[in-house]
């Protein structure tokens, strides 16, 4: 039975138990000759009923679901080691391939292309994935309808059924919280795995401060050019490079734009500059990234020769111009945010001894609000530290190390793109490489932004 | 009186300073906007071509022996048809005199080779046009795309041209007696990918990106306004609440390609789900939603006023009663605001379903949230990438589709703002 199916039927038999157990507490009720006052109503009855055949049943689903793949290559293979003795396969990885070949086929004629060792073994596939789906159904059904009769036996028409009720809500709200943990549980262990079994092929030391990056493993060991080389030195600058450019042309650009709304603009002006400001924000990084690839970089590389000056196709500046670009928003709005938060006896005090506005902004507005800035720039640091798609298709694939801002450079998360997609298998260093880039990343913008919401915070109690 | 002086002498050179802060001001929105007004601009005028396609009138001659068909052939029979070769014929006699071999490739590349398929729905739509001539508008090849489109030059010497001089003077012929037109491009909005630039549409990924966001929806709204609603209304003061809330709010700064990282290693290795499938995508793009729309919720509902809350217990209510049948639909507008942001976000986003496979070059239509698809932004991607010259325009075109859903959704989320904003 498919999932969806199995679902379909929970629902419903969680549905039924909800009308029998409601119908079950009328009926108790009718009959008793005094007619006592009753604290619950009937409904929290059928809700108990209900979520007693539903919730324990879906959990055990989800679990079975995620242990099946697993557990049925754990049955072929071994099957196939133990029992029926296949030519074809001598190492894991060719077992790999050739279940591949068996998962894969799926129609009549897919099953009748295989060779006659492969129908075997797809007889074999077949019994067991039906073995485990019956299994999965039948264990889910019958946990489904056992805890609903129980539940109806157990509730009468004393039972608190409105308290155990909201506490399982409770339980269940408390659960969707928890998924931020798991998420970020998830993401850790994910990246830190991979990059650990990176780290076992190449030290970490030459990864961190390697100045070569080539990630072109040899498939045999007498292949010319293909030497792997796992410095990330080169990305890391390149990716520092593009961001530094990045926050020039953004903090000027946003600090202005805020100073401006927040202590010069009419309403009006403002009621219209701000979304248009956010629109900035809201269009997809794809598209910055096509702009940047095929109208500023030929731009830039036009420019750039008019006045004899060699400049690359994928220049780092067309990427970092770009972005700069796209993170203004983040940086004028963090900026407006604090600058208003500053109490108006500030400036009240300033323009009564005489300043001018440009003096009391400069003078006493950024001074008060400087860990608020100091925090939004930071923030946009780390955003464009993580941004991917202006980079892949604006900056270069090939790692340069170089500070010249005209040259072609490359950057963590172009790499990780690189590296993982197409067609690759998943344990070669040249995959894992990527993940062990993508824990660089992850803790770097995770340090930035820490540091980032740490002095946003912490200035904002100084008014309170 | 000295002082005075001073000061006086120092006016000037301050309100000169004022005057140039506040135009530093001025100048650094005017150069945000001008950007956006150049990206726009860039965007649209490059996309204008892709929503017209250049059409061959040509003459056919349905030869029901030479096609092996008859009226009542069975749609199996039309399928294997060969369709070519009465276009070529067309074409052979539209301009007769075309002997070299190499020539009559060139004359046979004026339309698409998608024309063979267009005569074939031809047929399988109406059978009775076996045996009979009709004249019907082709899709033009892309190449004569744009020359008619002005995107070749025509003046260029004949070395330089991508469209060479006999094939331009069948074009400027065809031209002036009406047989090559424009129309507008249907096909852009009904078809999926393909390599060829006047065939492909983005259809394949419209849908791709609703299943996407659909699945998405699904899992991120429940779950989103259930933490919320824990978070404001039943969370205790203590440590495990704290480290839930520090790990929302980091989630919501974390790159976007970490996700993908995270979507391959759990969801594809580990769990072996489809690759490149709307299901897994929509997965690992709801929990990237998720801390946006907690935020906004958390926000909706702490603006309810506690004189709300106070007024259903004392009535009797329980706590849980008073969340749901008073509190949340008070706060529901503001939640569906900062959902629908959150969607809008998704709906752009690129880098984490590159990691996850929705890359690859799809030309079928995904028909379910487990078939292979791609996105929006993706196809984007993909093709800004193809060396054509006729995926440019597409590439615009699609990007043109994405900002109006966008705009669309951030206009409704507005709109449910203004419509439902509540001074309490």
């Amino acid at each position: 039975m498919s999932i969806s199916a199995l679902i379909l039927l929970l629902a419903i038999l969680a549905a039924f138990g909800f009308f029998i157990g409601r119908q079950k507490i009328h009926l108790q009720y009718k009959l008793q000759s005094d007619k006592p006052r009753i604290t619950t109503l009937p409904k929290y009855f059928g809700y108990v009923a209900g979520l007693a055949a539903l919730i324990p049943a879906l959990l055990v689903l989800l679990i079975l679901e995620v242990a099946e793949t697993p557990w049925i290559n754990h049955q072929i293979s071994q099957e196939i080691n133990t029992g029926l003795s296949v030519s074809e396969v001598q190492s894991s990885s060719d077992l790999d391939l050739f279940l591949n070949d068996i998962k894969n086929a799926t129609t009549d004629r897919e099953v009748a292309a295989l060779t006659d060792e492969k129908k075997v073994i797809h007889e074999h596939y077949q019994r067991i994935v039906n073995t485990a789906q019956w299994g999965k159904t039948a264990v889910v059904l019958s946990l489904s309808v056992l805890l609903g009769l129980l539940a109806l036996k157990r509730i009468n028409i004393d039972t608190r059924a409105r308290v155990l009720f909201e506490k399982t809500l409770e339980w269940i709200l408390l659960a969707a919280a928890s998924i931020a943990i798991m998420t970020t549980v998830g993401i850790v262990l994910s990246v830190l795995f991979e990059s650990v079994r990176f780290f076992g092929d190449v030290p970490v030391v030459d990864f961190m401060f390697g100045t070569e990056w080539s990630p072109q493993t040899a498939i045999r060991a007498d292949q010319v050019g293909s030497s792997a080389a796992f410095g990330a030195v080169p990305l890391f600058v390149g990716t520092m490079l593009i961001s530094v450019i990045a926050l020039f042309v953004s903090v000027p650009l946003g600090l202005m734009s805020a100073i401006y709304l927040s202590e010069y603009a009419s309403r009006s002006v403002r009621a219209v500059a701000k979304p248009v400001l956010e629109i900035l924000a809201g269009i997809p990084t794809v598209v910055y990234g096509f702009f940047a690839a095929l109208t500023v970089a030929p731009f830039i590389r036009d420019m750039g020769e008019s006045i004899g000056m060699s400049v690359a196709s994928e220049s780092a500046l067309a990427a970092g111009l770009v972005m700069g670009i796209m993170i203004i928003p983040f940086v004028s709005s963090l900026a407006d945010d604090v600058m208003s938060a500053v109490p108006q006896s500030l400036r009240e005090g300033s323009l009564g001894l005489g300043a001018t506005r440009s003096e009391t902004i400069v003078k006493v507005l950024i001074p008060a609000a400087l860990p608020g800035i100091v925090g939004g720039v930071l923030l946009a640091a780390s955003r464009a530290i993580g941004e991917t798609m202006i980079v892949v298709m604006a900056a270069g694939l090939a790692a340069n190390l170089t500070a010249n801002p005209l040259e072609a450079v490359t950057t963590v998360t172009v790499q990780i793109v690189t590296l993982l997609t197409g067609d690759q298998e998943f344990d070669s260093t040249k995959t894992l490489a990527a993940f062990a880039l993508g824990l660089m990343l992850f803790i770097t913008t995770l340090i930035l932004n820490m540091i980032a919401l740490y002095v946003v915070r912490k200035y904002r109690e100084q008014y309170e | 009186m000295n002082n005075t002086v001073l000061v006086k002498k120092g006016l000037k050179k301050r309100y000169l300073k004022e005057k140039l802060f506040k135009s530093a001001g001025i100048v650094s929105i005017g150069i945000a906007f001008m950007f956006l007004l150049v990206l726009l601009t860039d965007v649209i005028t490059k996309a204008i071509p892709a929503f017209t396609q250049t059409q061959v009138t040509l003459t056919v001659e349905l030869n029901a022996e030479a096609l092996d068909l008859n009226q009542n052939s069975s749609v199996d029979d039309i399928m294997q048809a060969d369709f070519r070769q009465p276009i070529r014929d067309a074409l052979k006699k539209r301009f007769d005199g075309v002997t070299k071999r190499n020539d009559k490739k060139q004359l046979y590349s004026l339309v698409s080779i998608g024309s063979e398929y267009q005569l074939r729905d031809l047929v399988l739509e109406d059978t009775s046009l076996i045996g009979t001539t009709l004249t019907y508008d082709f899709i033009a090849d892309d190449d004569v795309d744009a020359v008619i489109k002005g995107a070749i030059d025509r003046e260029l010497p004949e070395s330089d041209r991508r469209v060479k001089n006999l094939k331009l003077s069948w074009i400027e012929e065809m031209e002036t007696s009406g047989e090559i037109d424009t129309a507008f491009n249907w096909l852009f909005f009904s078809a999926g990918d393909s390599r060829e630039p006047e065939l492909a549409g983005i259809k394949g990924a419209i849908l791709g990106s609703l299943y996407t966001l659909m699945v998405t929806l699904a899992l991120s709204f429940p779950v989103a306004v259930a933490a919320a609603i824990y978070l404001e209304e039943f969370a205790p003061k203590n440590r495990f609440i704290d480290f839930i809330e520090i790990n929302i709010n980091n989630l919501a700064a974390v790159p976007s390609i970490v996700f993908g990282l995270l979507g391959l290693a759990v969801f594809i290795n580990f769990f072996s789900m489809p690759r490149s499938a709307p299901l897994v995508g929509g997965i690992v793009l709801s929990l990237m939603t998720l801390p946006t729309i907690i935020i906004a919720s958390r926000s909706a509902i702490k603006a309810v006023p506690p004189s709300l809350r106070e007024a259903a217990l004392g009535l009797g209510a329980s706590k849980m009663q008073t969340v749901f049948h008073h509190v949340l639909p008070a706060a529901l507008p503001g939640i569906l605001t900062g959902t629908i942001i959150g969607m809008a976000q998704a709906l752009g986003e690129t880098a984490p379903l590159l990691m996850i496979g929705m890359v690859a070059f799809i030309v079928d239509i995904p028909q379910s949230i487990g078939d292979p698809s791609t996105v929006l932004p993706i196809q984007v991607f993909l093709w800004a990438d193809a060396p054509e010259r006729g995926f440019l325009e597409k590439t615009s075109a699609a990007i043109l589709v994405l900002l109006v859903f966008l705009i669309t959704m951030n206009a409704v989320a507005i709109k449910l703002r203004k419509k439902f904003e509540k001074k309490w």
